[in-house]
């Protein structure tokens, strides 16, 4: 098939992905605080339920475990809900849902009960939001056994992966790069790139393995931009997956380089880069040439938005461990 | 006090038929009702407590973890389930063995979760287990599933069609204690809101393990949900054609569209929240004795006698209430633990690569640790 593309920024993807899945299975439903008339606070969900009606794109009562609770009776009924949970801070009300009921039924009932429910979560900083509105809670998801969590960091991986992820019959944790909803970039609406769980080489590079997920991986684009200018050549990896993680694509990468960087925007005390960096240092340990160095939030609440940009792992930070790796 | 409606009744604590002032507009709905249905009813009653004390005894020595009783609370579930339609979905708590019987559930899938070879039990997809959804152990959260499920009915179509064969009804069972959780809430103002087909059936056993309902709550607990535009009345919950007459009933008005409504059933837990409680450090006897001289079992037993049951009927239902138990306790002793592969199996309905590479391991490994014995 002939490639289809079109520069649209990562909402608009989303909303064409969403508009996608609810046309081509009825049993698809979105549901969440402000996403009928709206269009939801980041307008991912704009014209849907004009064109779907107020029974397939429904404005809930606003508690999150209420969204999340009655999405899993509708599954149970045979229903595919797509969940939106309208910031990162504000899945909390919806833990126990999600990690007692959501990630276990399926292995409650061996597999009699299916939990085909997307809850697709905008999170991230680098927008001067106001507390728990720009957080990071992906490990806390990753860590729980049952659940799927996925990151896109560009339009395409947007369009495609909110699609894949729907599809799926397993639950999934669906994280929205917030501050990439606006910068377009191109989709290819005849064929997705990749496989939902594959972590993919978005630049190649021969010393140094740079690994990150959504917002993040602009920003290790950048950062191999500019050591490439310094005579440094940085392999980059989009992880796209958090649970399961792909690690082949991470391990071969880092017997080619031997070393590797892992960034996120997260905390890192007990994150998914903690993770990969434990995986790696098990797995790949005779092809690495120095230690897995982390790059992340620091283990502290988000800080007012107007220092937020000291907190977050920019390129510079970013460099700074490519430096620390290269000078074992 | 215009707002607070008296407790609907039919049966007198001796037995004797009749019924009170708030029972009146629930009196068409025992029409129907034959002779072997109220014997139904006795067996049913008789047969749930017959197994309880069995689990109880085989938690005792040791071939459970853990039993949660339903001594004390069989007219309550028993009057509530028979008012159930086939087609109907119910969504228990965890105390909800006779209704589990009634809906058609083999008893001994409730005894692998309790003797942790299974974690649910049985399949709730399967038609022969009645649409009897799996018991949930967080306090609660399944009221938010039944809302969803009945959301997913209306979606369906298959409310207010005039078709009683068809149209479905969803029940929620839950106890006082579950009444102070936000999910509760939640589910009350989804419910409201969608106006879904669904009763709320609320077992007010008073007592959340050790605390009393007092602490969940300063107003009666049936009014409670009026706050949010949710119909509610009050019963006796010791009384099996009160349990199956209001439910009926609104479960009637739920499949006809007429939206939720929620029943509170006063009743007593007479044993201990599960085998590993001691009620007797909260629980003055002279509360128990109270309760002891309202048990539902033996006030059906009266006005059955009354309505002409011999002690061949009442020998004839003990003895099936052995057999059951008899059964039980075999099969029980039968149930070994479930192969290891069930760690992984099923954690995902897709293949996930962790879960195989894990079981490859345990298997490996456990395969090794033979070849050196």
């Amino acid at each position: 098939m002939a490639a289809v593309t079109e520069e649209i920024p990562l909402a608009k993807a989303l909303n064409a992905g969403l508009r996608a899945a609810l046309a081509a299975d009825e049993k698809v439903l979105l549901m969440g605080e402000d996403i009928g008339k709206l269009g939801g606070v980041f307008r991912v969900t704009e014209g849907l339920q004009e064109e779907f009606g107020t029974r397939r794109v429904i404005d809930t009562p606003l508690a999150e475990s209420g969204i999340v609770g009655t999405a899993i009776g509708l599954a149970m009924r045979g229903y595919r809900p797509v969940c939106e949970i309208q910031f990162d801070g504000f899945i909390f009300p919806a833990f126990d849902q999600i990690t007692t009921q959501l990630a276990k039924l399926t292995s409650r009932t061996a597999g009699a009960v299916q939990m085909p429910v997307v809850i697709r979560v905008p999170y991230g900083g680098h927008i001067g939001a106001v507390e728990h509105h720009q957080e990071s809670p992906e490990a806390y998801f990753a860590h729980t056994a049952g659940l799927r969590v996925v990151s896109p960091s560009t339009p395409n991986d947007g369009y495609w992966m909110i699609q894949e992820a729907i599809a799926s019959n397993d639950p999934v944790l669906f994280f929205e790069p917030k501050s990439r909803y606006w910068p377009k970039g191109p989709v290819d609406f005849s064929r997705s790139a990749a496989e939902l769980h594959s972590t993919r080489v978005v630049r190649t590079g021969t010393d140094v393995t740079i690994v990150g997920h959504g917002a993040m991986v602009a920003t290790l684009l950048a950062a191999a931009q500019v050591a490439a200018e310094e005579g440094v050549s940085i392999e980059v990896l989009d992880l796209r997956s958090l649970s399961p993680v792909d690690y082949a694509p991470i391990l071969a990468s880092v017997e080619k380089t031997g070393r590797l960087v892992v960034c996120q925007e997260a905390t890192g005390f007990a994150s998914v880069g903690s993770e990969i960096a434990a995986t790696v240092a098990e797995r790949a340990f005779y092809s690495l040439e120095s230690p897995v160095l982390r790059v992340s939030g620091f283990d502290t609440p988000y800080p007012p938005s107007k220092i937020e940009s000291f907190y977050l792992p920019d390129a510079d930070r970013v460099l700074e461990a490519v430096d620390r790796a290269l000078a074992y | 006090m215009a707002d607070v409606s008296p407790t609907v009744q039919f049966l007198s604590i001796d037995g004797t038929f009749a019924p009170n002032e708030a029972a009146e507009e629930y009196l068409p709905f025992l029409d129907g009702l034959s002779d072997e249905d109220h014997r139904q009813f006795y067996r049913d009653m008789a047969i749930t407590r017959r197994f309880d004390e069995e689990c109880t005894n085989l938690q005792r020595q040791g071939q459970m973890g853990l039993w949660p009783p339903s001594h004390g609370q069989e007219a309550a579930q028993v009057g509530s389930a028979r008012a159930s339609r086939p087609q109907d979905v119910i969504f228990p708590s965890y105390r909800e063995h006779a209704v589990a019987l009634v809906r058609g559930i083999d008893v001994v899938d409730i005894v692998k979760v309790m003797r942790g070879v299974s974690m649910g039990g049985w399949d709730p997809t399967d038609p022969a287990n009645g649409n009897f959804r799996n018991y949930c152990l967080v306090i609660g959260s399944h009221a938010l599933h039944a809302t969803g499920y009945a959301m997913g009915v209306q979606f369906d179509g298959l409310v207010a069609t005039g078709n009683v064969e068809r149209d479905i009804a969803v029940m929620a069972y839950f106890g006082d204690g579950a009444t102070s959780q936000g999910d509760v809430s939640e589910a009350f103002v989804f419910s409201a809101s969608n106006q879904t087909p669904q009763v709320f059936f609320l077992q007010n056993n008073h007592w959340a393990i050790s605390v009393p309902v007092t602490t969940q709550s300063r107003t009666p607990l049936y009014l409670r949900p009026r706050g949010f535009g949710i119909p509610t009345v009050q019963i006796d919950g010791n009384d099996v054609l009160a349990s199956y007459a209001t439910t009926r009933k609104h479960l009637d008005d739920a499949r006809s569209g007429r939206g939720p409504a929620l029943i509170e059933a006063l009743t007593y837990r007479i044993g201990a929240h599960t085998t590993s409680d001691d009620p007797t450090r909260y629980q003055t006897p002279e509360q128990l004795a109270h309760w002891v001289a309202r048990d539902p079992i033996i006030r059906f037993a009266a006005y059955l006698r009354g309505l002409g049951a011999s002690d061949a009927f009442f020998d004839e239902v003990q003895q099936e209430a052995d057999d059951v138990s008899a059964d039980v306790r075999h099969r029980t002793l039968e149930l070994g633990p479930p192969a290891l592969s069930a760690i992984f199996e099923n954690v995902y309905s897709e293949p996930h690569p962790v879960m195989a590479e894990q079981q490859a391991w345990l298997d490996a490994y456990e395969a090794s640790l033979k070849e050196g014995a």
